[in-house]
């Protein structure tokens, strides 16, 4: 773990010194994100993501757990609840306000921290287990955020558990007593109510625990950096603090004023109207969308409304939106190019700009009602999606012949490295 | 297998089998079996209690009378926390069911397969879109009925014919007629 050349934690008080011998909590904080983890000097903007998520992670339980202080999951009483949360609760208003745009916001910096890792490979070895935990952190999220929709009981809550809890439905054999399990009853109601108010309080916590897996995974290389060139030496790297502390503060501060505009001035803007009517079994919203996070993953499960070799449409387009995901778990796998970073990969950044707009498309379409030309574009886009991860990139990997890298961090940071160059050992520089 | 000489020899002595058998062995095999049994019993229970309890059970059937219901008129009831159509149909709409070859259904079933015997014109389905499972307009007065003159559910637009077959539309199969019968002449118990 970590660098020869990472400082040592010193216990300096009497105190710290007999906390050091029994529980050395401070030396693990210190080697995690203090002094004593070395960092590539040359981090841009995009590697201020990860620690964006975290502070996402625990605001969203801080603010989650004082919700369930004021919530009842009870079908006949849940809606008012919320009311009650808006209208009657000291500060409950801002409580769910930044808990509602809160997911949101973990959801935009998730999302800009997964297309980092699209850009610089950060997939490649020796950092496939950061990437896998990392795409196991996605999925939990997205069930948390999932059944904390329902949370509220209203339209768009009890009709986007039907019909994503009806996804299940589409597996042959299994499908419908699957789904009559999933929700304890034959549509969405109290039980399953319940059982999603259960989950979505306990995931985060699980979510949690794979983020410190995933950091623990991330400090055995180190992290990765623009140029893709692993660190050879002391001058490659400075200390995690203060340098990155400081960057990563300004970068939350910027953030915290965008998440202040939406949650104070647009509290409801990413939001449905139709959520603020109770649910009601015998009547569907004119149309049954997610939140605008599941948007393109919505377009995939949307886009066959053909059967598909043999299997019918809905299993198709069950297995596509899964499969859509899914697929980033083989990532490192079919990306062998040794070279990381798209900097020096001029094919693969057209592809990766492609892809992103690709993405952009499927995230518009998403959210677009189910008519032409929005399922034929739809079908396109789910299409080159496919495309991208399953032919073109194994095809571009083999064929792109990379640019010259520089010899370290060193000398795309300084433009020579001559201590590195002739080979001798570096002297200090942080 | 003779990790601990001692207790190997021991055993062997007391004669149990010649070829390396153990009495520990037996131990091991009875404890893991034991608690893999007693585990795997515990999990029956946890798996069994996210499936529907009895309360919601005893709400899975329901009567209703079909007798007030006009040609031409449909009713929407409850089934299991779900919309239930009852539908009389009119001559014209049971002449318009009956005149589609099987060939053009992408879910071939003919009007009499979805009904019972003697109540030909009494239409029970369930009122949930098989698409995803939206509830499908048509029931009620002057909702739209859809290019067939059934259904039409305004999710992603599928059109279901005055027999409740998908007819147009990204549906895959027709509106799920549920287990029920005629109790009497004009009531039926579903579920």
């Amino acid at each position: 773990m970590s660098f020869s050349w990472a400082r040592q934690y010193e216990p300096k008080t009497g105190v710290t010194k007999w906390l050091d011998e029994r529980l050395p909590l401070p030396r693990l904080v210190y080697n995690a994100v203090g002094a004593g983890y070395p960092v590539p000097r040359n981090l841009n903007y995009m590697w201020n993501f990860g620690v964006l998520a975290g502070f996402f992670l625990v605001l969203q339980i801080i603010t989650g757990v004082v919700l369930a202080m004021h919530y009842a999951s009870d079908a006949t009483v849940a809606f008012a609840k919320v009311e009650h949360i808006m209208r009657d609760v000291n500060w409950g208003w801002l409580m769910r306000y930044a808990h509602a745009n809160g997911a949101s916001f973990f959801f935009i910096v998730i999302y800009l921290h997964i297309f980092r890792g699209f850009f610089y490979s950060s997939y490649k070895a020796p950092r496939e287990m950061i990437w896998l935990l990392g795409v196991v952190i996605f999925l939990l999220m997205m069930a948390t955020a999932f059944m904390g929709y329902v949370l509220p009981w209203g339209q768009m809550s009890f009709w986007g558990a039907k019909v994503i809890t009806g996804l299940f439905g589409a597996i042959p054999m299994v499908g419908e007593p699957l789904q009559v399990w999933l929700l304890g009853g034959f549509a969405p109601d109290d039980a399953a109510l319940n059982r999603f108010f259960s989950l979505h309080f306990l995931l985060p916590f699980v979510i949690a625990g794979v983020v410190i897996l995933h950091i623990w995974a991330l400090h055995i290389p180190g992290s990765s950096n623009p140029t893709g060139v692993e660190v050879k030496q002391e001058s490659d790297t400075v200390p995690f603090h203060p340098y990155y502390t400081a960057k990563d503060g300004f970068g939350l501060g910027v953030v915290l004023i965008l998440f202040a505009i939406m949650m104070f001035f647009l509290p409801n803007m990413l939001g449905h109207p139709d959520n603020y009517i109770e649910a009601n079994p015998l009547s569907t919203p004119a149309l049954i969308v997610p939140e605008w996070y599941f948007y393109p993953f919505y377009a995939i499960l949307r886009a066959f409304t053909f059967d598909f070799m043999f299997i019918p449409a809905k299993l198709m387009g069950v297995i596509a939106m899964f499969a859509s995901i899914l697929i980033w778990f083989i990532l490192p796998w079919l990306d062998k190019n040794p070279v990381r970073s798209g900097n020096h990969r001029p094919l693969f950044r057209i592809f990766f700009w492609i892809l992103m707009a690709d993405m952009a498309l499927l995230f518009y379409l998403g959210g677009a009602h189910a008519e032409e030309p929005f399922i034929m574009l739809s079908q396109l886009a789910t299409a080159y999606y496919f495309l991208h991860f399953l032919v073109i990139l194994p095809i571009i990997s083999k064929i792109e012949k990379p640019q010259q890298l520089p010899f370290s961090i060193t000398e795309a940071v300084l433009g020579s490295d001559e201590t590195a160059a002739a080979n001798k050992p570096a002297e200090t520089s942080a | 297998m003779a990790e601990s000489t001692g207790t190997a020899t021991v055993d062997m002595v007391a004669g149990d089998g010649g070829d390396g058998v153990r009495r520990r062995d037996f131990i091991n095999i009875a404890a893991v079996s034991f608690a893999g049994i007693g585990g795997a019993a515990t999990l029956f229970p946890l798996i069994s209690q996210m499936a529907p309890s009895a309360d919601v059970l005893a709400e899975s059937s329901t009567e209703l009378d079909t007798g007030g219901i006009a040609p031409g008129q449909a009713i929407k009831a409850i089934f299991r926390k779900q919309p239930l159509f009852v539908r009389r149909l009119t001559a014209a709409e049971l002449a318009d069911a009956d005149a589609v070859g099987l060939g053009d259904l992408r879910d071939p079933q003919t009007l009499a397969d979805r009904t019972k015997e003697g109540h030909g014109d009494v239409l029970v389905t369930m009122g949930v879109c098989t698409h995803l499972g939206c509830v499908p307009l048509g029931a009620a007065e002057g909702e739209n009925k859809g290019e067939y003159g059934g259904y039409f559910c305004p999710c992603h637009g599928s059109h279901y014919d005055t027999a409740g077959r998908i007819r147009k539309g990204p549906a895959p199969t027709n509106l799920e007629v549920p287990e029920y019968e005629f109790t009497s002449d004009s009531v039926i118990r579903v579920g």
